[in-house]
């Protein structure tokens, strides 16, 4: 293992570092923006121009809040948790393909932080973990509406990681591998996985929203039941970090749908704009294509919070066991005849 | 450089657990539980097991942790509301501690001590390779433990639906 290796390494982590951080500040700011635009309003205007400069604004206010801990609250855990929801919610992109190689000179340097050989399985597994810095947090607070939101979360979270986990099952015998680098690189041009796995997507689509609390399966946040949410009794900065882990959640399964079933860097058309502009920027190209598909999901994840009403909670144990799940099925075995039928003539 | 990785993930293996049964609070535990299983993640990658140890990150500490600490919280136990252990009970419960130590001495002092273990194949515990073992010389085994587990799902069903009157 070379030194330039590491560093190669080290630059590329920063650089999905700073975006990630980057993108769910402006994802604050575009929230505000789309939710203005769906209501026929202004939305933030006054910081800089259009507003640009509101994101900044709000940071600062977070941070020179007066931090508060509870006096009967567990003190350890209450600062770990809003840590530990950063945490899950950032070590998500590790593993995601940004771009095919670049190449300068006789060197190749891969856009992607590792491609292990099952990929897919441990994007699953951190979003498995999200839930770990609302229950303890919630937990921690030791007030009952917290611990309420916290529970509410961890059923919401295993319940719909039950169907995400089987619309995975369904793609992964589409695509005979969990490496995410091979599962973009299937999907060259325009066969794209949505147009094997529709209804794959839609489950996965569906499971997302609830894993990343938005609405409308926002029940952990529900303010008129629960005063706040799990993080009632959080101030300053401690706070900012949840609001924040939601919009990094939210940006990476953006990121995880568009490599899935968007083909991530592909784009129609792609072999001959790789031609005509060498081996440095058609790749960028391609990143760039990526981050269209990814603004355009999260886009769309705010588009879907200021339309549809939030579920009740039976409502929403009712579609995650009694719906999604059995269709989960149902597409497992659809997919494994029709494989079987197109393997057979 | 393996060795070294493997005796320092092991002591806190070994540290974690013990933490487990000294923590005094119930959900402390748990957490501490939760860590554990992140150490045999850890040895899992050691040895190359990468399906496993992604296996074991999401069933133990993605799923089954989650489980207990939800019924932790919702159960709020702490130790004002602990029933109180008589005496009798205690020194029975140390008694029978120490019987299980001296026989697992005994059985442990009774076997050989065994050969390093070599892997044959060193990328056995990728998917393809764990996949293909499963679906063929372990056929049988594989789907009589997936029968049990479906077994024990329907009786847990059954036991929470209500009678019809």
């Amino acid at each position: 293992m070379d030194i330039s290796f590491v560093i190669e390494k080290f630059i590329l982590v920063a650089i999905i570092f700073g975006i990630s951080l980057v993108i769910a500040m402006y994802s604050t700011y575009a929230e505000r923006k789309v939710a203005a635009f769906l209501q026929d309003r202004l939305g933030p205007d006054r910081a800089g121009p259009f507003g640009m400069l509101q994101p900044l604004a709000d940071g600062l206010k977070m941070f020179m809040k007066e931090e508060i801990v509870p006096t009967n609250s567990n003190k350890m855990l209450f600062m770990v948790g809003p840590g530990l929801a950063m945490l899950t919610a950032c070590i998500g992109t590790a593993v995601i393909p940004w771009g095919s190689d670049i190449t300068i000179g006789d060197r190749v340097i891969a856009l992607q932080v590792t491609d292990i050989n099952v990929g897919l399985l441990y994007i699953f597994g951190v979003v498995s973990l999200g839930v770990y810095g609302v229950m303890i947090g919630g937990w921690a607070s030791n007030n009952k509406y917290s611990l309420l939101s916290a529970i509410r979360a961890a059923s919401q979270n295993i319940s719909y990681e039950v169907s995400m986990g089987l619309s995975i099952i369904a793609l992964l015998m589409v695509t005979n591998t969990m490496s995410l680098k091979e599962i973009v690189e299937q999907q060259h041009g325009w066969h794209w996985n949505v147009l094997y796995q529709p209804l794959g997507f839609l489950l996965f689509i569906i499971c997302s929203f609830a894993e990343t609390n938005r609405a409308p399966f926002d029940l952990p946040e529900c303010e008129t039941e629960l005063i706040g949410g799990y993080h009632t009794e959080y101030s300053s900065m401690k706070l900012g970090f949840y609001l924040f882990a939601e919009y990094i959640n939210m940006f990476v399964s953006a990121t995880v749908m568009a490599t899935l079933y968007f083909g991530g860097y592909n784009y129609p058309g792609m072999d001959w704009v790789l031609l005509h502009t060498g081996p440095v920027i058609g790749p960028l190209i391609g990143t760039a294509v990526l981050f269209a598909k990814i603004f355009a999901f999260i886009f769309f994840f705010m588009w879907v919070r200021w339309t549809i009403p939030r579920f009740r909670y039976d409502q929403l144990m009712h579609l995650g066991w009694k719906t999604l799940i059995p269709l989960a099925i149902a597409n497992i075995v659809i997919t494994g005849l029709v494989i079987a039928i197109v393997e057979k003539f | 450089m393996g060795t070294s990785v493997f005796y320092l993930v092991a002591f806190l293996s070994i540290f974690f657990s013990l933490m487990v049964i000294f923590a005094k609070n119930p959900v402390h535990s748990v957490l501490y539980l939760i860590v554990t299983f992140f150490t045999f993640t850890v040895h899992y990658i050691l040895l190359n097991a990468q399906f496993l140890a992604v296996v074991n990150f999401i069933v133990y500490m993605g799923a089954i942790m989650v489980l207990f600490l939800f019924v932790l919280m919702l159960l709020n136990l702490n130790t004002d509301n602990e029933p109180l252990k008589s005496v009798l009970v205690k020194v029975v419960g140390i008694i029978g501690g120490c019987c299980l130590v001296v026989t697992l001495i005994g059985s442990l002092k009774a076997t050989a001590a065994s050969d390093p273990l070599i892997l044959v194949n060193p990328n056995l515990g990728l998917v393809k390779n764990l996949g293909k073992e499963l679906f063929g010389p372990f056929m049988l085994p594989f789907e009589l433990s997936s029968i049990l587990l479906l077994t024990a799902m329907v009786g847990a069903v059954l036991l929470t639906k209500k009678e019809k009157v």
